[in-house]
C-alpha cells in the first residue's frame, strides 16, 4: 500500500506507542451512504474497509472464493460481498437492513451507516441518517440525477444531516469524462437548491477502481480536490457545533446510592456546564446551581456536549427522570401541542385519534396524533392529501401529549427535537418523528376557571364522582347488567347517567361507521361526555362494546386517578353468539356485517379490569350486586 | 473547530447513555459476564456509569466447566472487587450427561452455552440482558440492534427487530419477552485495546505472551490446561511461547504464537496481524456461511 492516508504500518511496527498515543486523539464521524446496488454503494463501503486494512487475510480469502462462486465482478474482487451481512439477503442480492460499518483512517475513526435505496427501504435509511453527521449520495455517472437521488437527498435533508457529499461514481465506465461530471453537479444543484440544500461537495469516483478514494487520481487531472476521504477526514462533526449551544442535560436516571447523596445522570445534549453555574430545571422552572460533576475518575471541572456525567444540585429540588436541567438564562420551552415531520415505520397504517407512546429524549409520554395535514410523496416531493400514513409515508401532522414535554424544533436541537412513536399494545416503533414548533392554540383556549369545583358538585349529591366503563363482546351481557346497576343506585338515592352504545349511536355519533378510526373517535368522544358528566358529580355508566386497550386506557388517563372502574363483562365468544340477543353474530356470519368484534375484528380483551364478570358462573343480579359493592365499599 | 472529546471518550459516554436507558424500562437486568476482554470492559462501563452507585445488577457467568483456569481465577477477583452480586450457572443436564468439547462436538456450545443461557434467564426472571457483541465482530452482527428483543421462548426474529433512531431506545416489552443489550455495539477490537490500556482495566494473563503447553489440532494451537485433555498416543505436549486473541472454552480457542508480553505490543501485533479475531474460535466455522446468526436465531448470544 502507498497511498498516503494509509501510512501508518510503519509506524505501528516501529514506535507502536506513538501511532497509539496520536490514534488516541482521533474524532469521531458517524456518516451514511444512500444509494442502490446498482449504484455501486455496497463496493465503494467495500473499497473503505479494504483500503484502510480493515479486512484481514482470511476474511479477504474468503471474499475471493465467495466472487468467484456468486460475484458479479468476474474473477475480480466482489467488494460488495463484503459488505452483504444477512444470509436472507445475501440469497437475494440485495441489502435490507441498516448494517454498520467500522474503519479508521490517519486522522479520524469513522462509522459507516450502510442502508438499501429502494423506496420500501425508507424508513431503514431514516434510521441510518438519523445519527449521521454527512451523507454520501452515490449516483451512477452513466444514469445521473434519477428519482432516488432526489429521495436520498430529501431524506437526508429531511433527517437534518448538514454534510452532503455526491459521489459521482463509475466514473471509469464514462472513460473519466470530465463534461459527464460537471453536467450531473449541475443538474443536481438546480435539484437541491429547489429543497432546501444550500451546500454540497461533488467528486468523480470510482469505488471499483479506486479513483478519487484516498487520493486523488491521475485519470482525473481536471479534478482539483478533495479525495472523498480527505474530505471526510475534514467536515465538522455535530456534536462539536453543539457544544457552543446553550446547556441542556435530560435526566436519565436519579443516581442514590445512599440519604447523604442525590446525583442526576444524563448525557449532555448540548452545551457545556461547570460547579457554579444557575441552571433551571424543565418543566417546573425551579431554579438552582450545579454544586458537583461526579465521575469514577473523580469530580470533572467542566464538562462538554456529547459527554455522560452525574450531575448533584445545590438545593434539594426536585427533579427526575424525564426532566431536563438547562442553561438557567436560556431554557427550552415546555409545550403540549406540536406540529412535526412523521415517517411511518410499521406495516400498520397511522390512525388518527390512537393514543401512542411518545418518546424524545428521556421523557415519554402519551401522545394522540390527528389526521396528516398533508403526506409528501418522497419522489416527487409535492405535498398530497392524506387521511392516513402507511409503511414508509411521510407526512405533517398535529399531535397532542398528555403532559406538557420539553423540546426545541428538530432543526435547532436533534437531541430535544427527534421522537419515536411506540404502539401500546404490540410495544413495536412504529413511527420517528422530527418536532417542527409548538401550537399556541393550547395556551390561547385558556381553561375558564369556574367558582363551583367538581368537588362542591360531588359533596351536593353526596357522592363520590366515578365512571362504570363495561367492556365485552356484543351480547355479552353490557347493557343487562348495566341497566340493573343504574337502577339499583337510582333505589338508593344515586345520582347517575347511563351511556349506552347504541343510543349514543342515534345522535351523537350518528356520522360514524365501524372502521377501525370510527371505533376510536367513537370512544374518543363518549370519553369526553363521560369525563364533563363526572365533573357534574355523577356515576356514570357506559356499555359499549370498546374493543381496543389502547382506547380504554386513553378514557382511564383522562379522568382523575381511581374514578375510572373497567369492568371487563368476560362471556366466551361461543358463548355470546348462541346467545344472538339482536341476530348480529348471525348476519356477520353469514358476511352481511363488515367488521364485527370478535368474527373479523379484534377484541382486545383487559389485562387488569378493576372487575371481572364472568357471566357463566353468575345471574345479571347477583353482577350487579357485585359492581355496586366494589363501587360503594 | 477542534474536537473536545476523542473517539474513544464518544464511545465512552454512548455506552454508558444505553447503561442509564435500560434501568428505565428494566424489571430485573443482568450483565453476562464471560471473562474475557470485552466483559471486563463492559464491568468498568457499568462501574462509571452509575457511580458512587455500585451497577444496580447482578453478573451472570454462563459456566461451561471448560473455561481456562486463569479465567475462574480472574472471574472471582472482578466479582469481589467490583462488589456485585456474582452468579454462576451451569446447565445440570450438561453437567449429568458430561458433555464436554472433545467428544461432543457441537453439542458442547449448544448444551452449555446455548441452552444454560436459556436456563439461566428462565430460572432468575431476568427481563434484560446485557451482552459485550460488537458489530465489528462478524458480519451478521454488522446489522444487530442495540437493543435486541427475543421472545418468550429467547428466539430472534430478524424481521421483527425495532429501528433505533438517534440515541432513541424502545426497551417496552409484553411479559415474558427479553432483551438482550450490547452497549459496545460500536466499538472495534483496536477501542477495547485502547481503551483497557487508558483506563487500566486488569485482563486475564492469558491475553498476554508466555511460555504454555501447547498441542497443534486441526491447525489450531490449543493449550493443555488442565489434565482432562485427552492427548493421543505419543501426543507431548510442547512448550510454546503463546497468547490469545480471544478466550472461551480452552479447548475450542486456538492460541498463537507470540512474544508479545504488554499492552501495547499485543496491540501492535493485532494491527499488524493478517487475520481476524474470530478466526481463533471454532463455532463461527460450523453451519457453513450464516452459522452466528442461526445460532443467533437458536438463542445463543
Amino acid at each position: 500500500m502507498t497511498d498516503p492516508v494509509y501510512v501508518t504500518d510503519a509506524l505501528i511496527a516501529e514506535d507502536i506507542d506513538a501511532y497509539l498515543a496520536a490514534h488516541e486523539r482521533k474524532s469521531l464521524l458517524r456518516f451514511i451512504t444512500c444509494g442502490s446496488v446498482d449504484d455501486g454503494k455496497s463496493t465503494l463501503i467495500g473499497r473503505l474497509l479494504y483500503d484502510s486494512k480493515m479486512i484481514f487475510e482470511d476474511q479477504l480469502a474468503a471474499l475471493e472464493a465467495d466472487s468467484k462462486r456468486v460475484g458479479t465482478q468476474g474473477q475480480e474482487i466482489d467488494f460488495a460481498l463484503l459488505v452483504d451481512g444477512l444470509a436472507a439477503e445475501r440469497e437475494q442480492g440485495i441489502t435490507i437492513d441498516v448494517a454498520y460499518r467500522f474503519f479508521t483512517t490517519e486522522k479520524r475513526k469513522f462509522i459507516v451507516a450502510d442502508t438499501p435505496g429502494h423506496e420500501q427501504y425508507t424508513r431503514n435509511m431514516v434510521t441510518g441518517a438519523s445519527t449521521a453527521d454527512l451523507a454520501v449520495i452515490l449516483i451512477d455517472a452513466r444514469k445521473g440525477v434519477l428519482t432516488q437521488t432526489r429521495r436520498h437527498s430529501f431524506l437526508a435533508h429531511l433527517l437534518g444531516i448538514r454534510h452532503i457529499v455526491l459521489a459521482v461514481n463509475k466514473m471509469d465506465l464514462v472513460g473519466y469524462d470530465k463534461a459527464v461530471f460537471d453536467r450531473i453537479t449541475l443538474a443536481y444543484r438546480a435539484f437541491a437548491s429547489e429543497i432546501g440544500i444550500t451546500h454540497f461537495t461533488p467528486i468523480p469516483i470510482s469505488g471499483f477502481k479506486g479513483d478519487n478514494i484516498t487520493a486523488l487520481s491521475a485519470n482525473t487531472p481536471w479534478f482539483r480536490g478533495p479525495a472523498l476521504i480527505e474530505h471526510l477526514e475534514a467536515v465538522e462533526i455535530g456534536a462539536a457545533a453543539d457544544e457552543t449551544k446553550p446547556f441542556r442535560m435530560p435526566v436519565q436516571w436519579v443516581n442514590r446510592p445512599n440519604l447523604d447523596f442525590r446525583g442526576f445522570s444524563g448525557q449532555l445534549a448540548s452545551g457545556t456546564v461547570q460547579p457554579g453555574d444557575p441552571v433551571r430545571i424543565l418543566p417546573s422552572g425551579k431554579t438552582t446551581t450545579v454544586d458537583r460533576i461526579v465521575t469514577l475518575d473523580g469530580d470533572l471541572d467542566k464538562a462538554v456536549a456529547g459527554q455522560s456525567v452525574t450531575l448533584t444540585l445545590a438545593d434539594e429540588v426536585d427533579c427526575s427522570r424525564g426532566d431536563v436541567i438547562a442553561a438557567a438564562d436560556a431554557p427550552p420551552e415546555a409545550a403540549d401541542q406540536f406540529e412535526a415531520t412523521l415517517v411511518w415505520m410499521a406495516d400498520e397504517a397511522m390512525i388518527a385519534g390512537r393514543a401512542y407512546w411518545l418518546k424524545l429524549a428521556t421523557q415519554t409520554v402519551s401522545a394522540t396524533i390527528q389526521q396528516p395535514k398533508y403526506e409528501i410523496n418522497v419522489n416527487t416531493l409535492d405535498h398530497l392529501a392524506a387521511k392516513t400514513l402507511d409503511l414508509n409515508g411521510i407526512g405533517v401532522v398535529e399531535l397532542s401529549t398528555d403532559k406538557p414535554i420539553v423540546f426545541e424544533a428538530y432543526a435547532d436541537k436533534h437531541a430535544l427535537g427527534g421522537f419515536i412513536l411506540i404502539d401500546k399494545l404490540t410495544n413495536a416503533t412504529v413511527a420517528a418523528g422530527m418536532l417542527h414548533f409548538s401550537l399556541r392554540r393550547a395556551q390561547n383556549v385558556h381553561w375558564q376557571a369556574t367558582d363551583i369545583s367538581r368537588e362542591m358538585r360531588a359533596d351536593l349529591k353526596n357522592q363520590k364522582p366515578a365512571l362504570l366503563w363495561f367492556t365485552g363482546l356484543s351480547g355479552s351481557g353490557k347493557s343487562t347488567i348495566a341497566n340493573l346497576v343504574e337502577k339499583k343506585l337510582h333505589r338508593m338515592n344515586r345520582h347517575s347517567f347511563l351511556l349506552d352504545g347504541d343510543n349514543v349511536r342515534h345522535g351523537l355519533n350518528r356520522d360514524l361507521g365501524f372502521t377501525e378510526a370510527d371505533r376510536i373517535e367513537n370512544i374518543r368522544r363518549v370519553g369526553e361526555v363521560a369525563k364533563l358528566m363526572t365533573d357534574a358529580g355523577l356515576i356514570v355508566i357506559t356499555a359499549f362494546i370498546s374493543p381496543f386497550k389502547a382506547e380504554r386506557d386513553m378514557v382511564r388517563s383522562m379522568l382523575p386517578e381511581g374514578e375510572f372502574l373497567e369492568i371487563f363483562i368476560d362471556t366466551p365468544l361461543a358463548e355470546a353468539e348462541k346467545r344472538d340477543v339482536k341476530g348480529l353474530y348471525k348476519k356477520a356470519r353469514a358476511g352481511q356485517l363488515k367488521n364485527f368484534t370478535g368474527i373479523d375484528s379484534p377484541y382486545e380483551a383487559p389485562e387488569q379490569p378493576e372487575i371481572r364478570i364472568d357471566t357463566t358462573a353468575m345471574t345479571p343480579d347477583e353482577a350487579a350486586d357485585l359492581i355496586i359493592d366494589r363501587l360503594l365499599g | 473547530m477542534t474536537d473536545t472529546l476523542t473517539h474513544l471518550d464518544r464511545l465512552e459516554a454512548e455506552s454508558i447513555h444505553i447503561m442509564r436507558e435500560v434501568m428505565a424500562d428494566a424489571a430485573k437486568p443482568v450483565m453476562l459476564y464471560s471473562v474475557g476482554k470485552d466483559s471486563a470492559v463492559m464491568l468498568h462501563l457499568a462501574r462509571k456509569a452509575f457511580y458512587p452507585s455500585p451497577p444496580p445488577f447482578p453478573l451472570l457467568h454462563v459456566d461451561t466447566t471448560w473455561k481456562f483456569k486463569a479465567m475462574y481465577d480472574m472471574r472471582d477477583r472482578m466479582a469481589a472487587e467490583s462488589g456485585m452480586e456474582l452468579i454462576v450457572h451451569q446447565n445440570p443436564e450438561a453437567k449429568a450427561r458430561g458433555i464436554n468439547p472433545f467428544d461432543h462436538g457441537p453439542l458442547h456450545t449448544d448444551m452449555w452455552k446455548t441452552e444454560g443461557l436459556k436456563q439461566a434467564l428462565d430460572l432468575h426472571g431476568f427481563d434484560v440482558a446485557f451482552g459485550g457483541a460488537r458489530r465489528d465482530e462478524e458480519k451478521s452482527r454488522a446489522k444487530e440492534r442495540i437493543f435486541s428483543f427475543r421472545t418468550a421462548t429467547h428466539g430472534w426474529d430478524p424481521k421483527k427487530q425495532r429501528p433505533e433512531l438517534w440515541n432513541l431506545y424502545n426497551a417496552r416489552k409484553a411479559k415474558g419477552e427479553s432483551i438482550r443489550v450490547f452497549p459496545i455495539s460500536n466499538w472495534t477490537e483496536l477501542d477495547i485495546w485502547q481503551y483497557i490500556a487508558r483506563e487500566n482495566i486488569p485482563i486475564v494473563p492469558l491475553y498476554f505472551a508466555a511460555p504454555r503447553p501447547t498441542v497443534e489440532r486441526d491447525g489450531l494451537l490449543l493449550m493443555v490446561d488442565d489434565d482432562r485433555f485427552p492427548l493421543e498416543d505419543g501426543e507431548v505436549p510442547v512448550e510454546r511461547s503463546v497468547r490469545f486473541r480471544t478466550l472461551g472454552c480452552y479447548p475450542l480457542t486456538g492460541a498463537v504464537e507470540s512474544e508479545a508480553t504488554t499492552l501495547s505490543e499485543v496491540i501492535q501485533e493485532m494491527l499488524l496481524t493478517t487475520t481476524s479475531e474470530r478466526q481463533g474460535r471454532i463455532i463461527d466455522k460450523d453451519g457453513g456461511d450464516a452459522s452466528m446468526e442461526k445460532k443467533k436465531q437458536e438463542g445463543y448470544f
